[in-house]
């Protein structure tokens, strides 16, 4: 070995001979592939690559060497160190990748084990379902609008043009509430929202109201004395019938796909003229694709607007009412409706959160 | 309604090749609703008229026997056996000849019965599956009849084909309860030709009336008509094709008086009524019942009158409770000869109160209460008497009574473009007039917008939009195209209402079950939770007509309605159950009750305030209820129990969900373990509870020890602020644990405020992470470690500045609640 500033001759200088960087390239990649695992590997590396390795030896040596041998020697030095690092890197890799793979498969788990640790809830399917719909009309611009459960007779039947003795009042199977005189029901249905938003608002009004009604049904597979409707309203000017069948057509479509369609037929309420009953085509009825009797709906009488306030000269209006029960029994296929009421969280979780 | 097609088309020229289900689908078009239709099962073979000749009345059986010979068109008679005994020699009947199959798949053939081959059988209604009538075999006619000749097949005379509709009438059509108004819409409906069986024009009966008349109430009853018969044959039976038609309607058959008034109203809808007129005393007067009055109606029923009934009576009182029920003391008895046809148009409102009032909703209350027509009461009484001269061998005697007062009806003016702006489909004027004119109104159209003056069967018709109605319906509802409207930009939902969409949610996301309940409650079940008597919860609203009455009342708490349903699915072997309802709730109290203003305009301002302040509030609840493990055991280790604490959290879930903050204090109430109980508060106000039910009450409702529940008004939450953005330090936090050592009395939550307090700005976060008792801590006292992160906005803390905030959090702690830094 000799000093930075001996006089040598460039060919004097054993280390920086190509015979001896290729010696020590063979040497490194001898040592490392020799390595059998990362610590191995660790342990040959100062020897090949560390300060006293012999291609950075050789590279101190450079110096000693006049100015025109400099260059190709320095390119040889760089070749071998390279080669040398290359070798280690490589050797590096795959030795971390043997390691990974033994530990990473003595790590692994069941992965089909259940962690359930969490219990699941779910909202009722009326309450989903109810949400669904209103979102459709809110997607179109309505309101949602809310009313009281406990209602005044007066909203509930006068208002709807629905007289104290008239026959479709008796039909209604009304819960009565004590006082004889308190003036109150449950209502029978969410039409006196209708009145109430009319009362409280002024045209255009486009409103959807969902809420919770009462008949005194006894409980069975097919009726409910407590149940769920959806009323829709619009008074504004120029609607016509054919806007009420634009807007069903719409929710049949939004609820049921693309295929649903509604069909009317001539019925009676006290609060719509002309009033109609609806059917929806359901093409997914697990008994097989078919008219499915769904609401009622109509322009809203002339009288009902003028109690409210409204000139019915000037305004509009038609309105429209459906059971929720009726399109959740049909679109998820539940025959029961106790079911529906009974609150057995079997049923309700086959819903989800927000089915 | 039942509608047997046989007799409408009487009166409809069915087009030829019109199947029931086209029938169908015409009646639904029209608006009338089909509840079902009846077919009668077919009869195949030999089914064929037949004169009986002679009887043999066989003896020595259990039953009477007879052994006829029946001419059934053939060379020689027929002999069969019959057991029934309501015909005679002469009577022409229906025989099934050996090869008939009758309905229930009941074949015939000859076969030796009671000593004699019986060569074919005579048949009942009900074995021919047109009726349910049994007592005996179907009498076509006695001697001398119109009748077929023998050997005619039978079914066409029998009506075998005939199909019986069932209708449901909406209020508005009370015409239609009657095969009149029925064969006046499919005529329509089916563009056919038809006849209209009102159309008689009723003799000129010569003579005084045969009774003396008042009608003292004109307002309820604007005509009142009578027609006395005499010379009734009272065992002259009913023809069978009238006993079959009230049958197919479902009208049972009482006796040829009584059927013809049924038949007549079936026909015309004009509802009658026959009085025995030798049980008539004195002079007939329409009028309102007097206090204390009673009448026996013919159903045997004693009833107290109100003094706004109307009443038909004569010197003894009153005898028919007006529109509704006859009485009983005038009852066509077996040997009624003589008697007095009633018919009488009245005013719809006050019958629906009497029908009501006595819970009488009778044939005849059902049509007056939705409109007669009036033109029909002496169209009526000639037609009744037709059949009562025809079949009963009675003769009129004297001249009608007609008390009339009927004002004229009013035109109603209709723009001939309204129909067109209220269907969005393009009718003419020439349409709108053809259509109404099928309806049966008058039209005006030569001036300005047309008069039309409805037919007297409309009542319902008082409208324009009435009109428009029907044109829209005639012209038929399929023709209204569909289109979008364009609704002003709404805001969507309301705060209220994304609140409640959200805590719904936020339980349901944290493993609750919505389980909405009815609002029904009785006072076990407020027993049951252990209500004090004066608990306001116990104040409720009273249901006046309950389904049930153990359960009279709405609910003033969530918590009966949501432990039933917890009852109900552990009962069904679930053991885990957490469940949650949010709904209305309804307290009581006394109010002022709500006005009922008319309906001419809306009502002024005072009376609307007055009615909606009327209506209680009806706060929005919500409530949750555990029972068993709130997470499962697994392979994880062991399950862990809901408890008390799984209550509380679920309301503050809630109040998150609401951007509200709650605070919680010990409590005491219903139906809570007293020291179990978390008051839940917004600010200084209660809002709700939380924690585990007091073990009478898990006695009580038959639930697992420790079920814990909490309820509180969503409501009574304040409105969410809208929240601020904090600042975000990116310099280093300082975390610090320290314990501290309390008395057992001190509320964990006035340390956690304290430290709060305590420490100020620079903390970041506080989190009690430790709870211990025992040995180094003295009895009576526990240790509560928490978690401090420190952390200062714009620098990096000091460890000093560290130390002094947790100085300061210490001694807040110890000043407030006596706390030891534990060493």
């Amino acid at each position: 070995m000799s000093g930075a500033n001996d006089p040598y001759d460039p060919k004097q200088v054993a280390a920086l001979s190509p015979e001896a960087l290729d010696d020590a390239v063979t040497a490194a990649r001898q040592a490392f592939a020799g390595a059998t695992d990362l610590e191995g590997l660790a342990a040959v590396r100062p020897a090949h690559l560390g300060d006293r390795a012999p291609v950075l030896l050789a590279r101190r040596e450079l110096g000693a060497l006049p100015p025109a041998a400099r260059s190709d020697a320095g390119k040889r030095v760089n070749a071998a160190r390279q080669a040398v690092t290359e070798a280690y890197e490589a050797r590096l890799a795959e030795l971390e990748a043997e390691r990974d793979a033994r530990v990473l498969a003595e790590e692994r788990v069941d992965v089909t084990l259940p962690w359930d640790r969490t219990p699941r809830g779910a909202r009722h399917p009326l309450t989903t379902l109810t949400d669904r719909i209103a979102d459709i009309f809110v997607g179109m611009g309505y309101e949602v609008a809310d009313g009281p459960e406990l209602e005044a007779e007066w909203l509930n039947f006068d208002a709807l043009n629905i007289g104290r003795d008239h026959p479709a009042r008796t039909m209604m199977d009304t819960f009565f509430v004590a006082p004889e005189d308190s003036g109150l029901v449950l209502r029978t249905h969410t039409s006196p929202v209708q009145a109430r938003t009319m009362l409280s608002r002024t045209p255009p009004i486009y409103v959807v109201a969902p809420g919770r009604v009462y008949r005194t049904d006894e409980l069975d597979a097919t009726h409910t004395p407590v149940f769920h409707q959806v009323e829709g309203l619009a008074v504004d000017r120029g609607l016509t019938m054919a806007h009420l069948r634009g807007t069903l057509d719409h929710l049949a479509r939004s609820l049921f796909g693309a295929d649903a369609i509604t069909r009317w037929r001539p019925s009676y309420f006290p609060f719509t003229e002309p009033s109609a009953e609806f059917d929806v085509w359901f093409p997914e009825h697990r008994d097989g694709p078919r008219w499915v009797e769904w609401g009622g709906c109509g322009m809203v009488n002339p009288r009902v607007l003028v109690a409210c306030g409204i000139d019915p000269e000037e305004y509009s209006g038609f309105a429209f009412g459906m059971g929720i029960e009726r399109a959740l029994q049909f679109r998820s296929g539940v025959g029961d409706m106790r079911d529906i009421v009974e609150g057995d969280i079997r049923f309700t979780k086959a819903f989800g959160v927000d089915q | 309604m039942r509608v047997p097609i046989g007799w409408l088309a009487e009166y409809v020229d069915v087009p030829a090749g019109t199947s029931v289900e086209d029938l169908d689908l015409a009646f639904v078009r029209l608006g009338l609703e089909v509840e079902d239709i009846h077919r009668p099962e077919p009869v195949t073979g030999p089914l064929v008229v037949g004169t009986v000749l002679e009887i043999d009345e066989l003896t020595g059986f259990k039953k009477p026997i007879r052994y006829c010979q029946v001419d059934v068109g053939e060379d020689a008679p027929r002999g069969i056996v019959c057991g029934a005994r309501n015909f005679a020699v002469g009577d022409t009947v229906v025989v099934a000849l050996p090869g008939a199959v009758l309905p229930g798949g009941f074949a015939i053939a000859a076969r030796t019965t009671y000593d004699h081959v019986s060569d074919g059988m005579i048949c009942s209604v009900r074995e021919l599956g047109i009726g349910e009538d049994h007592a005996g075999i179907l009498v076509l006619g006695g001697p001398g009849a119109d009748v077929p000749p023998p050997g005619t097949p039978a079914g066409p005379v029998v009506g075998l084909d005939d199909v019986v509709v069932e209708l449901a009438v909406t209020p508005d059509r009370g015409y239609c309860l009657s095969m009149r108004g029925i064969a006046r819409e499919m005529g329509t409906g089916l563009a056919a030709p038809w006849r209209d069986p009102g159309a008689i024009t009723p003799p000129a009966w010569s003579g005084a009336p045969a009774w003396e008349v008042a009608v003292a109430d004109p307002e309820r009853c604007d005509r009142f008509s009578m027609l006395a018969m005499e010379g009734l044959d009272p065992t002259a039976p009913s023809p069978w094709w009238m006993r079959r038609r009230l049958a197919q309607a479902g009208v049972r058959s009482i006796s040829l008086a009584v059927d013809v008034t049924n038949y007549v109203m079936l026909e015309l809808g004009q509802p009658m009524h026959a009085f025995d007129r030798k049980a008539v005393t004195g002079p007939i007067t329409v009028r309102l019942a007097r206090d204390g009055e009673k009448l026996t109606t013919l159903d045997g029923t004693v009833r107290r009158l109100s003094t706004d009934d109307l009443l038909i009576t004569d010197d003894s009182g009153p005898i028919g409770l007006a529109a509704v029920m006859g009485g009983a003391t005038t009852e066509i008895g077996d040997t009624t000869t003589a008697v007095l046809l009633e018919a009488a148009h009245w005013e719809p409102t006050g019958v629906a109160r009497t029908a009501r009032r006595h819970r009488l909703p009778s044939e005849a209350a059902k049509r007056f209460e939705r409109g007669v027509d009036p033109e029909m009461t002496v169209v009526a009484l000639a037609r009744a008497a037709d059949l009562l001269c025809e079949y009963g061998g009675a003769q009129v005697a004297g001249g009608i009574v007609d008390v009339d007062t009927r004002a004229p009806r009013p035109a109603i003016e209709l723009d001939a473009a309204r129909p067109a702006q209220v269907a969005g489909v393009p009718y003419t004027a020439g349409q709108v007039v053809e259509l109404l004119e099928a309806v049966g109104c008058v039209v005006d159209a030569s001036a300005g917008p047309l008069a039309v003056t409805p037919p007297p069967w409309r009542p319902d018709l008082t409208d324009p939009a009435d009109l428009v109605e029907e044109v829209v319906r005639l012209a038929g509802y399929d023709d209204v195209p569909s289109v979008l409207p364009t609704a002003p930009p709404g805001r969507g939902l309301t705060d209220v209402q994304r609140r409640r969409r959200s805590v719904g949610r936020t339980l349901a996301e944290a493993g609750y079950v919505e389980a909405p309940s009815y609002p029904f409650v009785g006072t076990p079940a407020l027993d049951a939770l252990g209500l004090a008597e004066d608990d306001e919860r116990r104040q409720v609203v009273l249901v006046r007509n309950p389904l049930s009455e153990e359960e009279p009342a709405l609910r003033t708490t969530l918590l009966p309605g949501l432990l039933a349903t917890l009852h109900r699915n552990l009962s069904r072997g679930q053991r885990d159950v957490a469940l949650f309802e949010h709904g209305a709730v309804f307290p009581g109290g006394r109010r002022t009750p709500a006005p009922l203003p008319g309906v001419e305009r809306r009502p002024d301002d005072a009376t609307l305030a007055a009615l909606l302040g009327a209506v209680p509030e009806q706060p929005w609840h919500v409530a949750v209820a555990l029972a068993g493990n709130r997470e499962p055991r697994g392979w994880w280790g062991p399950g862990r129990p809901a408890v008390w604490a799984d209550a509380v959290q679920a309301a503050r879930l809630v109040a998150a969900a609401a951007g509200v903050e709650l605070t919680v204090r010990a409590g005491e109430r219903a139906p809570w373990h007293p020291g179990r109980c978390a008051e839940l508060l917004v600010g200084d106000t209660v809002v709700g509870q939380a924690g585990e039910l007091h073990p009478r009450v898990c006695a009580a409702l038959e639930l697992p020890a420790r079920t814990s529940v909490m309820e509180l008004s969503l409501d009574a939450l304040p409105e969410g602020a809208v929240p601020v953005g904090p600042p975000i330090s990116a310099f280093p936090p300082v975390l610090l644990d320290l314990a501290l050592v309390v008395g057992d009395e001190v509320p964990a939550a006035d340390v956690g405020g304290a430290l709060r307090r305590g420490a100020g700005e620079l903390l970041e976060s506080l989190r009690l992470f430790d709870v211990y008792t025992g040995a180094p801590v003295p009895a009576g006292s526990r240790s509560l470690a928490y978690a401090l992160t420190l952390r200062a906005p714009d620098r990096t803390l000091t460890s000093e500045e560290a130390t002094a905030v947790r100085d300061a959090a210490v001694a807040a702690a110890a000043t407030a609640t006596g706390a030891v830094l534990r060493g």
